[in-house]
């Protein structure tokens, strides 16, 4: 007989912490989380501030789908589990602060990609653990 | 503090080694730097061992084999720094007066894994998912950070690979002596962008040593001390973005900020640097960040010539060179840049890699560089930095 006591159900969960999952995928959001000290916005969930070595409080703020590319990089050598050639890239947001990503939905080709290109977050489950649980990571696409 | 000097210096050939572990890679560099001193074990008062990747406990497994007299080893990790942060670790033990004589020890056994290589759990890391945080996709996205400012082109940056290729050929403890012009490095398989495969360092195993003591003492041991003249650590200091792009350049800049004032010496002065070129890229950013050049100017610094040894570029190369040399530049530092090969051709044994460079420099300030060697060197630096982030400076006289 099963132990019920360890058992959950399995779950679906973001593959960062600094995504949020909505009801759907299309709710889903990256956020931020601001220093009430000295008023820097971090990415993702914050217990104390690297810059002014306050211990908060931080307000949690969601940050926006759209953002523009700051500098990127085609990866051809790839751990097995990513499929190569794909775009890595450093995305900067409206609010201020940069996420890492990956640029999907266009050739992983230089004269595809242009710096301070307008991109867009998209959502997808991308993996599922031996228990059963999936996960959501976050990609950007030209806007 | 009191003056510190380098009186033994050595490097076992990086390459692999399946048949040895690291302990004896690492007791092989400590015996031949001792020798080298003309000092035994009975003449060290202590042991600062850098190593990466074995748990705590190394530098006592190298006693195991050097000499178990007993005395206090210090394990040290530091990233890509962690044997240039062992060395400055026994610098200061000297320095300040703790002991007379101690040895500086970096090893690292790396097998295939490599800085190609990830780490984390594939199912459920970013990493493992995304690939971002990758050293190549880090000193990619470097590069193009600086394409992005200031128009560098991927050619300027694979210039840095025949160079210190170019220049490998004359070390023979070099894990790689193979030249490339500039159309093998462009046509070999990109690895991350700009990044071809030959300008992205070989990893391997090596060990390399320093005996270090204080002037005083150093002259019953050589008519030639080295003399350490700065030794600077940083780390990042807080930027908007270094949590998602590590910013390689800031904390570089402090440090030589406080490297060249404690040394009273400036890039104009400087011979010869070893500094990190673990991608092509990395180097030419260094060029900048180490004041060789001014802002946007590594690119026309590299088709100058100023950093190949001879400081012109070698008749063979200059139809390569050509097309990107500007000639309203005039280099402000004539430091020959990565005569050893760099870590392009040398390898990059991560915990081996900071004292290496700094042995590389003794070498050549004391003549003994061979083939290699930069004509009359008497001011070198020795540049390290590993990721997340740590950045070691030092720089060393005759
Ligand atoms: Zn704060």
């Amino acid at each position: 007989m099963a132990d019920s006591a360890t058992e959950t159900a399995p779950e679906i969960r973001p593959i960062v912490p600094h995504l949020k999952l909505g009801e759907t995928r299309d709710q889903d959001r990256l956020f931020g989380s601001r220093c009430s000290n000295c008023n820097t916005l971090y990415v993702g969930p914050r217990l104390f501030c690297g810059k002014c070595s306050g211990q908060g409080p931080f307000t949690e703020e969601i940050l926006s789908t759209e953002g523009e590319v700051w500098v990127y990089s085609i990866i051809h050598q790839a751990t097995p589990y990513v499929k190569a050639p794909y775009i890595a890239a450093v995305v900067d947001l409206p609010e201020g602060v940069s996420v890492n990503t990956n640029i999907v939905d266009i050739e992983p080709e230089p004269e595809n990609i242009k710096f301070g290109m307008k991109v867009r977050m998209y959502t997808e489950e991308v993996s599922e653990d031996k228990e059963g649980n999936k996960y959501v990571a976050y990609k950007f696409c030209p806007a | 503090m009191r003056e510190v000097a380098i009186v033994g210096a050595s490097m076992i050939k990086f390459g692999r080694y399946p048949d040895r572990d690291v302990a004896q890679l690492a007791a092989q560099a400590g015996l031949e730097a001792l020798k080298d001193a003309g000092a035994g074990m009975k003449d060290v008062e202590a042991l600062y061992s850098g190593n990466l990747y074995q748990t705590s406990g190394s530098g006592q497994r190298i006693l195991q084999q050097m000499g178990q007299t007993g005395i206090p080893v210090v394990n040290v990790a530091n990233a890509c720094a962690t044997g240039s942060t062992a060395f400055r670790e026994a610098y200061f033990a000297v320095a300040s007066g703790a002991y007379d004589m101690v040895i500086a020890l970096g090893s690292e056994q790396m097998g295939k894994q490599g800085l190609l290589g990830s780490r984390g759990d594939p199912a459920t890391s970013l990493e493992g998912r995304v690939g971002s945080y990758m050293m190549p996709a880090v000193f990619g996205m470097a590069g193009m950070e600086h394409m992005r400012t200031h128009g560098t082109s991927q050619e300027q940056f694979a210039l840095a690979s025949v160079k210190n290729h170019y220049h490998s050929t004359a070390n023979p403890l070099a894990q790689y002596q193979k030249e490339s012009p500039l159309d093998e490095v462009l046509n070999s398989r990109v690895i991350a962008y700009p990044n071809t495969l030959l300008m992205c360092c070989p990893t391997g195993d090596g060990a390399a040593a320093t005996v270090i003591c204080s002037a005083e003492k150093a002259r019953q041991f050589t008519t030639q001390p080295i003399k350490v003249a700065a030794s600077a650590l940083t780390s990042d200091p807080f930027s908007d973005r270094d949590l998602t792009l590590p910013d390689i350049n800031t904390l570089t800049r402090n440090a030589a900020d406080i490297a060249y004032e404690t040394a009273g010496v400036g890039p104009e002065d400087l011979d010869q640097v070893e500094l990190h070129d673990c991608f092509a890229t990395a180097e030419l950013l260094h060029y900048e960040n180490l004041g060789l050049c001014g802002d946007g100017e590594a690119g026309a610094h590299v088709a100058s010539g100023a950093p190949w040894i001879g400081n012109k570029i070698p008749t063979k190369y200059e139809e390569d060179v050509a097309p990107y040399v500007d000639k309203s530049y005039s280099p402000k530092s004539k430091a020959v840049v990565n005569a050893s090969g760099g870590l392009l051709s040398k390898g990059h044994p991560l915990g081996a890699t900071g004292v290496a460079n700094i042995a590389e420099i003794v070498f050549h300030l004391r003549g003994q560089a061979g083939d290699r060697q930069v004509e009359n060197s008497k001011v070198g630096l020795a540049h390290v930095i590993g990721l997340c982030s740590a950045c070691t400076i030092h720089v060393l006289q005759k």
